[in-house]
Protein backbone atom coordinates (compact mmCIF):
# COMPACT_ATOMS: atom_id res chain seq x y z
CA UNK A 1 0.00 0.00 0.00
CA UNK A 2 1.83 2.83 -1.21
CA UNK A 3 1.79 5.82 1.22
CA UNK A 4 -0.37 9.02 -0.62
CA UNK A 5 -1.01 12.39 0.85
CA UNK A 6 -3.05 15.02 -0.99
CA UNK A 7 -2.62 19.09 -0.40
CA UNK A 8 -5.36 20.38 -1.07
CA UNK A 9 -8.00 23.14 -0.16
CA UNK A 10 -11.82 23.09 0.75
CA UNK A 11 -13.27 24.64 -1.93
CA UNK A 12 -10.87 23.34 -4.87
CA UNK A 13 -13.04 21.34 -7.92
CA UNK A 14 -10.07 18.80 -8.63
CA UNK A 15 -8.91 18.46 -5.39
CA UNK A 16 -12.08 17.32 -4.38
CA UNK A 17 -12.01 15.19 -7.96
CA UNK A 18 -8.46 13.66 -7.18
CA UNK A 19 -10.04 12.41 -3.61
CA UNK A 20 -13.09 10.94 -4.75
CA UNK A 21 -11.11 9.04 -7.40
CA UNK A 22 -8.36 7.98 -5.15
CA UNK A 23 -11.78 6.83 -2.62
CA UNK A 24 -13.43 5.13 -5.75
CA UNK A 25 -10.34 3.06 -6.12
CA UNK A 26 -10.01 2.34 -2.72
CA UNK A 27 -7.05 4.22 -2.02
CA UNK A 28 -6.14 5.70 1.83
CA UNK A 29 -4.49 8.86 1.65
CA UNK A 30 -3.63 11.58 4.15
CA UNK A 31 -5.09 14.89 3.66
CA UNK A 32 -3.29 18.03 3.95
CA UNK A 33 -5.89 21.44 3.96
CA UNK A 34 -3.60 24.29 2.83
CA UNK A 35 -6.03 26.56 3.80
CA UNK A 36 -5.76 25.97 7.60
CA UNK A 37 -2.01 24.69 7.70
CA UNK A 38 0.41 26.76 6.59
CA UNK A 39 3.21 24.48 6.93
CA UNK A 40 0.90 21.85 4.67
CA UNK A 41 1.26 24.75 2.53
CA UNK A 42 4.62 25.79 2.68
CA UNK A 43 5.53 21.59 2.20
CA UNK A 44 3.11 21.73 -1.44
CA UNK A 45 4.76 24.62 -2.32
CA UNK A 46 8.61 23.02 -1.77
CA UNK A 47 7.25 19.95 -3.34
CA UNK A 48 5.68 21.03 -6.71
CA UNK A 49 8.02 24.28 -7.17
CA UNK A 50 4.63 25.73 -7.80
CA UNK A 51 1.81 27.10 -6.04
CA UNK A 52 -1.38 25.65 -6.96
CA UNK A 53 -3.34 22.31 -5.65
CA UNK A 54 -3.96 19.88 -5.50
CA UNK A 55 -0.91 18.49 -5.10
CA UNK A 56 -0.14 14.84 -4.77
CA UNK A 57 2.82 13.04 -3.45
CA UNK A 58 3.00 9.07 -3.85
CA UNK A 59 5.82 7.95 -1.90
CA UNK A 60 8.00 11.33 -3.55
CA UNK A 61 6.43 11.11 -7.10
CA UNK A 62 4.96 14.91 -7.15
CA UNK A 63 1.69 15.07 -9.18
CA UNK A 64 -0.25 18.26 -9.56
CA UNK A 65 -3.76 18.95 -10.39
CA UNK A 66 -6.04 16.16 -11.19
CA UNK A 67 -3.73 13.94 -13.85
CA UNK A 68 -5.76 10.77 -13.62
CA UNK A 69 -3.50 8.67 -15.87
CA UNK A 70 -0.24 10.07 -13.83
CA UNK A 71 -2.03 8.91 -10.72
CA UNK A 72 -2.88 5.47 -11.96
CA UNK A 73 0.52 4.68 -13.05
CA UNK A 74 2.61 6.14 -9.74
CA UNK A 75 -0.03 3.96 -7.93
CA UNK A 76 1.07 0.94 -9.78
CA UNK A 77 -3.33 0.35 -10.54
CA UNK B 1 -18.77 4.39 -33.85
CA UNK B 2 -21.72 3.67 -36.42
CA UNK B 3 -24.38 4.35 -34.38
CA UNK B 4 -27.10 7.49 -35.05
CA UNK B 5 -27.68 9.43 -31.78
CA UNK B 6 -30.55 11.71 -31.76
CA UNK B 7 -28.59 14.23 -29.60
CA UNK B 8 -25.16 15.16 -28.83
CA UNK B 9 -24.35 17.59 -26.40
CA UNK B 10 -21.19 19.51 -26.13
CA UNK B 11 -20.38 20.52 -22.62
CA UNK B 12 -21.86 19.51 -19.21
CA UNK B 13 -22.24 23.19 -17.31
CA UNK B 14 -25.31 23.97 -16.07
CA UNK B 15 -26.92 24.32 -20.14
CA UNK B 16 -25.46 20.89 -20.44
CA UNK B 17 -26.46 18.84 -17.88
CA UNK B 18 -29.62 20.53 -17.96
CA UNK B 19 -30.14 19.71 -21.52
CA UNK B 20 -29.11 15.85 -20.48
CA UNK B 21 -31.87 15.23 -18.35
CA UNK B 22 -34.33 17.15 -20.30
CA UNK B 23 -33.11 14.84 -23.47
CA UNK B 24 -32.74 11.55 -20.90
CA UNK B 25 -36.35 12.25 -20.11
CA UNK B 26 -37.90 12.24 -23.87
CA UNK B 27 -36.18 8.88 -24.27
CA UNK B 28 -33.87 10.48 -26.77
CA UNK B 29 -30.70 8.30 -27.25
CA UNK B 30 -27.71 11.00 -26.20
CA UNK B 31 -24.37 11.45 -25.78
CA UNK B 32 -22.63 14.56 -23.74
CA UNK B 33 -18.84 15.25 -24.32
CA UNK B 34 -17.40 17.38 -22.18
CA UNK B 35 -14.18 18.51 -20.72
CA UNK B 36 -15.09 18.76 -17.42
CA UNK B 37 -18.33 18.38 -16.06
CA UNK B 38 -20.30 21.17 -13.49
CA UNK B 39 -18.48 23.37 -16.00
CA UNK B 40 -17.58 27.51 -15.09
CA UNK B 41 -20.25 26.50 -11.63
CA UNK B 42 -17.42 25.02 -9.61
CA UNK B 43 -15.60 27.93 -9.84
CA UNK B 44 -17.74 30.37 -8.92
CA UNK B 45 -17.25 30.55 -4.54
CA UNK B 46 -20.98 31.66 -3.03
CA UNK B 47 -24.25 30.89 -4.75
CA UNK B 48 -26.99 33.60 -3.88
CA UNK B 49 -29.43 33.46 -6.53
CA UNK B 50 -29.95 30.04 -7.71
CA UNK B 51 -33.56 29.77 -7.08
CA UNK B 52 -34.12 27.11 -4.09
CA UNK B 53 -30.75 27.84 -2.79
CA UNK B 54 -30.39 30.76 -0.70
CA UNK B 55 -26.89 29.82 0.02
CA UNK B 56 -24.58 27.38 -1.85
CA UNK B 57 -21.50 26.79 -3.08
CA UNK B 58 -20.05 26.35 -6.38
CA UNK B 59 -18.41 22.91 -5.82
CA UNK B 60 -21.74 21.89 -4.14
CA UNK B 61 -24.06 23.18 -6.70
CA UNK B 62 -21.90 21.21 -9.52
CA UNK B 63 -22.01 18.03 -7.12
CA UNK B 64 -26.06 18.70 -7.17
CA UNK B 65 -26.12 18.88 -11.26
CA UNK B 66 -23.72 15.95 -11.56
CA UNK B 67 -25.92 13.90 -8.97
CA UNK B 68 -28.97 15.00 -11.33
CA UNK B 69 -27.05 13.34 -14.46
CA UNK B 70 -26.27 10.27 -12.92
CA UNK B 71 -30.04 9.52 -11.99
CA UNK B 72 -30.28 8.93 -15.71
CA UNK B 73 -27.89 6.26 -17.98
CA UNK B 74 -27.03 9.17 -20.00
CA UNK B 75 -23.12 8.18 -22.35
CA UNK B 76 -20.94 10.80 -20.59
CA UNK B 77 -17.38 11.46 -22.57
CA UNK B 78 -15.43 13.32 -19.78
CA UNK B 79 -12.30 14.39 -21.10
CA UNK B 80 -12.89 14.12 -24.51
CA UNK B 81 -12.91 18.07 -26.16
CA UNK B 82 -14.45 18.74 -29.59
CA UNK B 83 -12.21 19.72 -32.32
CA UNK B 84 -15.13 19.70 -34.92
CA UNK B 85 -18.72 20.30 -36.06
CA UNK B 86 -19.73 18.92 -39.70
CA UNK B 87 -23.49 19.12 -40.94
CA UNK B 88 -23.08 16.50 -43.98
CA UNK B 89 -26.51 15.56 -45.55
CA UNK B 90 -29.23 15.93 -42.75
CA UNK B 91 -26.64 14.45 -40.13
CA UNK B 92 -24.52 16.15 -37.79
CA UNK B 93 -21.22 14.64 -37.15
CA UNK B 94 -18.69 15.56 -34.25
CA UNK B 95 -15.35 14.90 -34.41
CA UNK B 96 -13.41 14.38 -30.90
CA UNK B 97 -9.79 13.55 -30.09
CA UNK B 98 -11.29 9.87 -29.81
CA UNK B 99 -13.17 9.89 -32.49
CA UNK B 100 -16.36 11.06 -34.17
CA UNK B 101 -19.74 10.86 -33.15
CA UNK B 102 -23.20 11.05 -35.70
CA UNK B 103 -26.24 12.54 -34.92
CA UNK B 104 -29.77 13.93 -35.73
CA UNK B 105 -29.17 16.92 -33.83
CA UNK B 106 -26.71 18.89 -31.76
CA UNK B 107 -26.34 21.48 -28.65
CA UNK B 108 -23.26 23.40 -28.07
CA UNK B 109 -23.55 24.60 -24.56
CA UNK B 110 -19.86 24.56 -24.31
CA UNK B 111 -19.62 27.72 -22.34
CA UNK B 112 -16.30 29.99 -21.17
CA UNK B 113 -13.31 30.13 -20.01
CA UNK B 114 -10.84 33.45 -18.51
CA UNK B 115 -9.04 35.65 -20.83
CA UNK B 116 -5.92 35.86 -20.57
CA UNK B 117 -4.02 38.98 -19.84
CA UNK B 118 -1.39 38.96 -22.59
CA UNK B 119 1.34 40.46 -20.99
CA UNK B 120 5.23 39.32 -20.76
CA UNK B 121 5.64 36.93 -17.66
CA UNK B 122 1.98 35.90 -17.34
CA UNK B 123 2.70 32.00 -19.45
CA UNK B 124 5.69 31.77 -17.41
CA UNK B 125 4.34 32.84 -14.06
CA UNK B 126 1.62 30.44 -14.27
CA UNK B 127 0.71 28.13 -11.09
CA UNK B 128 4.43 29.99 -9.63
CA UNK B 129 1.66 33.15 -8.15
CA UNK B 130 -0.19 34.23 -10.76
CA UNK B 131 -4.05 32.12 -11.02
CA UNK B 132 -7.04 32.49 -12.45
CA UNK B 133 -9.10 31.04 -9.72
CA UNK B 134 -9.30 32.55 -6.27
CA UNK B 135 -11.89 30.07 -5.36
CA UNK B 136 -8.98 27.09 -5.84
CA UNK B 137 -5.84 28.63 -5.32
CA UNK B 138 -7.11 31.46 -2.65
CA UNK B 139 -5.99 30.01 0.32
CA UNK B 140 -1.72 29.16 -0.43
CA UNK B 141 -1.54 33.38 -0.57
CA UNK B 142 -2.78 33.22 3.34
CA UNK B 143 -0.57 36.58 5.10
CA UNK B 144 0.60 37.75 1.52
CA UNK B 145 0.34 40.47 -1.23
CA UNK B 146 -1.83 40.24 -3.71
CA UNK B 147 -3.28 41.80 -7.19
CA UNK B 148 -6.52 40.92 -8.77
CA UNK B 149 -6.78 42.47 -12.03
CA UNK B 150 -10.21 43.21 -13.34
CA UNK B 151 -13.50 45.16 -12.16
CA UNK B 152 -16.28 43.06 -12.68
CA UNK B 153 -18.24 40.95 -10.32
CA UNK B 154 -15.58 37.58 -11.23
CA UNK B 155 -12.87 40.64 -9.64
CA UNK B 156 -15.03 41.89 -7.13
CA UNK B 157 -15.74 38.35 -6.07
CA UNK B 158 -12.41 37.19 -5.94
CA UNK B 159 -10.77 40.43 -3.97
CA UNK B 160 -13.33 39.62 -1.22
CA UNK B 161 -12.67 36.35 -1.05
CA UNK B 162 -8.81 37.04 -0.88
CA UNK B 163 -9.25 39.66 1.93
CA UNK B 164 -10.03 37.21 4.14
CA UNK B 165 -7.00 35.63 3.53
CA UNK B 166 -4.40 37.88 1.92
CA UNK B 167 -2.18 40.53 3.95
CA UNK B 168 -3.09 42.92 1.18
CA UNK B 169 -5.42 42.95 -2.20
CA UNK B 170 -4.54 45.23 -4.47
CA UNK B 171 -7.45 45.31 -7.29
CA UNK B 172 -5.81 46.65 -10.58
CA UNK B 173 -8.92 47.92 -13.02
CA UNK B 174 -8.94 49.17 -16.27
CA UNK B 175 -12.12 51.15 -16.42
CA UNK B 176 -12.56 54.20 -14.74
CA UNK B 177 -14.63 52.76 -11.97
CA UNK B 178 -15.29 49.45 -10.43
CA UNK B 179 -18.60 47.80 -13.26
CA UNK B 180 -19.35 44.86 -10.38
CA UNK B 181 -22.17 44.90 -7.73
CA UNK B 182 -22.37 48.01 -6.30
CA UNK B 183 -22.72 45.50 -2.51
CA UNK B 184 -19.37 44.05 -3.62
CA UNK B 185 -17.99 47.64 -4.44
CA UNK B 186 -19.10 49.73 -1.20
CA UNK B 187 -17.77 46.55 1.12
CA UNK B 188 -14.07 46.18 -0.80
CA UNK B 189 -14.21 50.30 -1.04
CA UNK B 190 -14.34 50.12 3.14
CA UNK B 191 -11.52 46.98 3.45
CA UNK B 192 -8.54 48.89 4.99
CA UNK B 193 -6.57 45.97 3.45
CA UNK B 194 -7.82 46.34 -0.17
CA UNK B 195 -6.87 49.44 -2.45
CA UNK B 196 -8.26 49.95 -5.75
CA UNK B 197 -6.60 51.21 -8.46
CA UNK B 198 -9.15 52.38 -11.39
CA UNK B 199 -7.81 53.16 -15.18
CA UNK B 200 -4.52 51.00 -14.20
CA UNK B 201 -3.18 48.29 -16.50
CA UNK B 202 -0.71 45.58 -16.06
CA UNK B 203 2.16 45.43 -18.53
CA UNK B 204 4.41 42.47 -16.77
CA UNK B 205 4.30 40.54 -14.41
CA UNK B 206 8.14 39.85 -12.65
CA UNK B 207 9.72 37.35 -10.29
CA UNK B 208 12.11 35.12 -10.13
CA UNK B 209 10.99 31.33 -9.21
CA UNK B 210 7.50 33.02 -8.31
CA UNK B 211 5.79 36.19 -8.69
CA UNK B 212 7.40 39.13 -7.02
CA UNK B 213 5.82 41.98 -8.52
CA UNK B 214 3.53 43.27 -11.57
CA UNK B 215 4.20 46.53 -13.70
CA UNK B 216 1.57 48.53 -13.60
CA UNK B 217 0.79 51.85 -15.60
CA UNK B 218 -1.72 54.39 -14.94
CA UNK B 219 -2.70 57.28 -16.71
CA UNK B 220 0.68 57.77 -18.36
CA UNK B 221 2.35 56.81 -15.30
CA UNK B 222 4.57 53.60 -14.65
CA UNK B 223 5.09 52.09 -11.29
CA UNK B 224 5.87 48.47 -9.71
CA UNK B 225 3.98 46.98 -6.96
CA UNK B 226 5.48 44.13 -5.32
CA UNK B 227 3.37 41.12 -4.62
CA UNK B 228 3.42 37.47 -4.02
CA UNK B 229 0.14 36.67 -5.86
CA UNK B 230 -1.88 37.82 -9.21
CA UNK B 231 -5.29 36.95 -9.95
CA UNK B 232 -6.70 37.34 -13.27
CA UNK B 233 -10.42 38.20 -13.25
CA UNK B 234 -10.58 40.42 -16.78
CA UNK B 235 -13.28 38.33 -18.25
CA UNK B 236 -14.43 35.20 -20.61
CA UNK B 237 -14.01 34.31 -23.85
CA UNK B 238 -16.77 31.52 -25.15
CA UNK B 239 -14.85 28.26 -26.54
CA UNK B 240 -15.80 28.02 -29.74
CA UNK B 241 -12.16 27.02 -30.70
CA UNK B 242 -13.51 24.13 -32.27
CA UNK B 243 -13.54 23.85 -36.35
CA UNK B 244 -17.48 24.71 -37.85
CA UNK B 245 -19.94 26.81 -39.96
CA UNK B 246 -21.67 27.64 -36.98
CA UNK B 247 -22.28 31.77 -36.92
CA UNK B 248 -20.66 33.39 -33.86
CA UNK B 249 -21.04 37.30 -33.13
CA UNK B 250 -18.30 39.76 -33.21
CA UNK B 251 -17.22 38.46 -29.21
CA UNK B 252 -16.87 34.60 -30.65
CA UNK B 253 -20.84 34.24 -29.28
CA UNK B 254 -22.49 31.45 -31.01
CA UNK B 255 -26.09 33.10 -32.41
CA UNK B 256 -29.25 31.58 -31.63
CA UNK B 257 -33.07 32.72 -31.76
CA UNK B 258 -35.51 31.79 -29.71
CA UNK B 259 -35.86 28.68 -30.09
CA UNK B 260 -31.78 28.40 -29.54
CA UNK B 261 -31.93 27.50 -33.44
CA UNK B 262 -27.85 28.24 -35.07
CA UNK B 263 -27.72 28.93 -38.57
CA UNK B 264 -27.32 25.21 -38.94
CA UNK B 265 -31.02 23.45 -39.12
CA UNK B 266 -30.46 20.32 -36.44
CA UNK B 267 -27.54 22.60 -34.57
CA UNK B 268 -28.29 24.03 -31.23
CA UNK B 269 -26.82 26.29 -28.41
CA UNK B 270 -27.24 27.05 -25.01
CA UNK B 271 -25.75 29.17 -22.68
CA UNK B 272 -22.64 31.22 -21.74
CA UNK B 273 -21.60 30.46 -25.01
CA UNK B 274 -24.37 32.07 -27.14
CA UNK B 275 -25.30 35.51 -27.23
CA UNK B 276 -27.80 34.85 -24.91
CA UNK B 277 -27.75 38.64 -22.85
CA UNK B 278 -26.76 37.79 -19.35
CA UNK B 279 -24.51 35.00 -18.09
CA UNK B 280 -26.23 33.48 -14.81
CA UNK B 281 -25.81 29.62 -13.71
CA UNK B 282 -29.95 29.93 -13.93
CA UNK B 283 -30.39 31.45 -17.44
CA UNK B 284 -27.72 28.90 -18.71
CA UNK B 285 -29.77 25.93 -17.38
CA UNK B 286 -33.27 27.25 -18.72
CA UNK B 287 -31.13 27.72 -21.54
CA UNK B 288 -30.18 24.08 -21.83
CA UNK B 289 -33.88 23.11 -21.25
CA UNK B 290 -35.32 25.01 -24.09
CA UNK B 291 -32.24 23.58 -26.38
CA UNK B 292 -33.25 20.13 -25.47
CA UNK B 293 -36.98 20.54 -26.32
CA UNK B 294 -36.14 22.38 -29.37
CA UNK B 295 -33.87 19.49 -30.54
CA UNK B 296 -36.95 17.05 -29.65
CA UNK B 297 -39.26 19.05 -31.52
CA UNK B 298 -36.65 18.87 -34.78
CA UNK B 299 -36.66 14.84 -34.94
CA UNK B 300 -40.39 14.82 -34.49
CA UNK B 301 -41.12 17.10 -37.38
CA UNK B 302 -38.55 15.15 -39.72
CA UNK B 303 -39.33 13.04 -42.07
CA UNK B 304 -36.87 10.09 -42.58
CA UNK B 305 -33.49 9.93 -40.89
CA UNK B 306 -31.93 7.58 -44.17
Amino acid sequence: MKNVKVYSTPTCPYCIKVKRFLEESGVEYEEKDVASDKDAADEAVKKSGQMGVPVIDIEGEIIVGFDKDAITSALGL
Amino acid sequence: MDKLYDLIIVGAGPAGITASVYAARKRMALKVLTEDIGGQTVWSGDIENYTGYQFISGVDLAGKFEEHIKQYSIEVGEEEPVVAIKKKGTKIHTFTDKGEYVSKTLIVASGKRSKELNVPGEKEFRQRGLAYCATCDGPLFSDKDVAVIGGGNSALESAIQLSRIAKTVHIINIAPKLTGDAIMVEKLEKDPKVSIMNESRVTAVKGDKFVSGIDIESSGESQVLRVQGVFVEIGLSPNTKFESEIELNDLGEIKVNNRNETNIPGVFASGDVTDVPEKQIIIAAGEGAKAALSAFNYISRAVEWS
